[in-house]
């Protein structure tokens, strides 16, 4: 169990995470999701005290880090994949984390067969592979057989053999009833990996949720109508008791090849609340021309990247303050205006409401 | 590498292997763990192997040249010298490049530590910090003193049976085996004292600029200084007042003692070690 409570940390006069409270329940994989920059690495270095908070507290079992006796027997943490010396074998550096716990020789031995290294783990980390290297992390979290486990996007850098084997790791793990808190920027990894899922920006919490829930508010189905007469039918289908909008240029990639013909592109409605064939049969009725009629799904990394447009750090957007007016996109509430604990607004209106967990909710 | 059935096996066998937990980890098993880093890593066994090699060599070098020009054009200046002091000679020739091995040694201890984010996995294991670096510090101290002391002796015993047909030097002459003994101290503190500056600036190639300034290029620049002034403050300055210790010859001018000298050393590296300590429980790593 991991328990953040209105955490902040601030680099110079960036607020790198800001009030941020939250906790992760044992038995079962607690994706934690927020774009580059959001603060996902500072906040786990807050939680195992490599980093001080500026305010607020983090505990582990309800303790801090630091007051943990023997820490790596209760916290396995994966950080960066290179907190290791090059010139040092894996079982070295396995080995001197062992001593400091207290931890039999054996228990090196036994991890290195866990993440499957034992013949090469005499030779330097220097000349593993970056997959090797991570399997190296990942017997460092194993080494004192902890109930919490950390893990700052193990993926990162695996083929796909490597990530197959550390999603079963984290479920195997989770089955185990341990706590396992997982990080990574990539919504659809986390998709098929987490049970749970914390999402922020910016520092601050824009969910708290199931996976499952997550998924579903956020994948907004909808009908996409291209026609010459798109106005007249967009009328039509609000009278039905439909919701038409006019679709983005660049809302789906999927639409460039129809976009490259000869006619050129008649304009599009993205539609909400009909299904096709009711809309199809609303054109026929009033003898308007469709040429095209497709039932969409929004992409789960889509409304992630909506979700989390306003918080990117290292988005497009030009800084707060700094934007001449009229300049923010579309959409685009300027960082700072939105309430505290819920950053989820955008401008399409798939909100994310029933996902949000302030972090008042949480303090309490 | 295993194929993705390895997680099942993983977690089921392994409380068994697990003993139970002490109340916290005790400082041996710390100092243990540092030890491992230390002899784990070839830097640090070749840096201190070139230690052995430059100082002992140096040593053998510098006296077998002396004695081979003694009779040579301009020696009767330079063999007054040798013969007033033939300790702080034969001590001074191989320590004086021997030496900044240890400055080097010192500073990646620690610097090498921030530089491939193994400080994380250290302190990690070590969340308070402290035993870390009281015991990084214990476990060096210890490994120096020994391999000093011998590096010490081998190019008294060496340099001594070069220069014996001209000066000859026994153990049990005045000071002389102090200054044998406090050359391998002086190395050892030496070491520590790189150590603290390595744990202050965190970064390789400024601890060993740091250090190496302090030691070589300060003693110049005090020594630039007009009057009593400079004086007080070269005698006063780390290396210079810790350099004492392994020269038995006691001059006039002398402000400090050979262990005074070396209590002002020892001081200063109290320092900037305490300075370390208090900026690593206190800075993120």
């Amino acid at each position: 169990m991991i328990e953040a409570r209105d955490l902040t940390k601030r680099y110079g006069d960036k607020l790198a995470v800001d009030h941020l409270s939250f906790a992760v329940e044992p038995g079962r994989v607690t994706g934690f999701l927020g774009p580059n920059g959001a603060g996902k690495s500072t906040t786990m270095r807050l939680i195992l005290g490599l980093d001080h908070p500026h305010a607020g507290t983090a505990t582990i079992n309800g303790k801090r880090y630091a007051d943990l006796g023997q820490p790596l027997r209760t916290v396995g943490a994966l950080l960066e994949v290179k907190a290791m010396h090059s010139g040092r074998s894996a079982y070295n550096h396995l080995l001197f984390l062992a001593q400091t716990q207290g931890l039999p020789r054996s228990r090196v031995d036994h991890v290195l067969d866990l993440v499957g290294l034992r013949e090469v783990a005499r030779k330097r980390i220097g000349g593993y592979s970056l997959g090797m290297g991570q399997r190296v992390g990942i017997a460092v979290a194993m080494l004192g057989d902890p109930q919490v486990l950390l893990l700052d996007e193990p993926v990162n850098g695996l083929d796909p053999e490597g990530i197959l084997w550390i999603r079963n790791l984290m479920k195997q793990l989770a089955t185990d009833g341990r706590t396992v808190f997982v990080s990574s920027h990539l919504m659809n990894e986390m998709a098929v990996t987490a049970d749970h899922l914390i999402v922020i920006g910016r520092g601050k919490l824009i969910a708290d949720c199931s996976t499952q829930e997550f998924i579903e508010r956020s994948s907004e189905k909808y009908v996409l109508v291209r026609s010459p007469d798109a106005a007249r039918l967009a009328d039509l289908v609000a009278a039905e008791g439909g919701k038409a909008t006019e679709q983005q240029p660049d809302d789906d990639n999927n639409n460039r090849q129809a976009a490259d013909g000869d006619a050129g592109p008649a304009a599009g409605l993205r539609v909400t609340g009909l299904q096709a064939p009711r809309i199809g049969e609303i054109a026929a009725a009033n003898r308007i021309v469709l040429h095209e009629l497709t039932p969409r799904l929004a992409s789960l990394e889509a409304a992630y990247m909506e979700l989390t447009a306003d918080s990117s750090e290292y988005g497009v957007h030009v800084a707060p303050g700094t934007a001449p007016p009229g300049t923010a996109p579309p959409g685009t509430a300027p960082p700072g205006t939105a309430p505290p604990g819920l950053t989820g607004q955008d401008g399409t209106g798939h909100g994310a409401e029933p996902t949000v967990t302030t972090a008042q909710e949480h303090a309490k | 590498m295993t194929s993705a059935s390895t997680p099942v096996q993983a977690t089921r066998a392994d409380r068994a292997t697990v003993p139970p937990a002490a109340h916290h980890a005790g400082f041996a098993h710390v100092m243990l763990a540092e030890w491992t880093k230390i002899r784990s890593v070839r830097s640090t066994m070749w840096t201190l192997l070139l230690f052995i090699v430059l100082t002992v060599g140096f040593t053998t070098l510098f006296t077998a040249l002396t004695v081979s020009n003694w009779t040579g054009p301009r020696a009767a200046e330079r063999n007054a010298t040798v013969t007033a002091n033939p300790i702080g000679f034969i001590l001074g020739a191989g320590i004086g490049l021997g030496q900044l091995t240890i400055c080097v040694l010192g500073a990646l201890l620690i610097t090498t530590e921030y530089s491939t984010g193994v400080i994380r996995a250290s302190l990690l294991a070590v969340p308070r910090r402290l035993p870390m670096l009281a015991a990084k510090a214990v476990v060096f101290a210890a490994l120096l003193l020994v391999i000093a002391e011998i590096v010490s002796f081998s190019c008294f015993f060496i340099g001594s049976a070069i220069l014996h047909s001209r000066v000859p030097v026994s153990l049990s002459d005045n000071d002389v085996l102090r200054a044998v003994v406090g050359a391998g101290l002086y190395l050892t503190v030496l070491g520590l004292f790189a150590l603290g500056v390595g744990s202050l600036v965190r970064h390789t190639a400024g601890a060993i600029t740091t250090v190496i300034g302090i030691a070589l290029v300060l003693p110049i620049l005090s020594g630039l200084l007009p009057g009593s002034w400079g004086e007080h403050i070269n005698a006063y300055l780390p290396e210079q007042a810790g350099a004492l210790i392994f020269s038995a010859h006691r001059t006039s001018s002398q402000l400090l003692s050979a262990w005074q000298g070396f209590g002002v050393f020892c001081l200063w590296t109290a320092v900037l070690l305490a300075a370390g300590a208090y900026l690593l429980s206190r800075r993120d790593a």
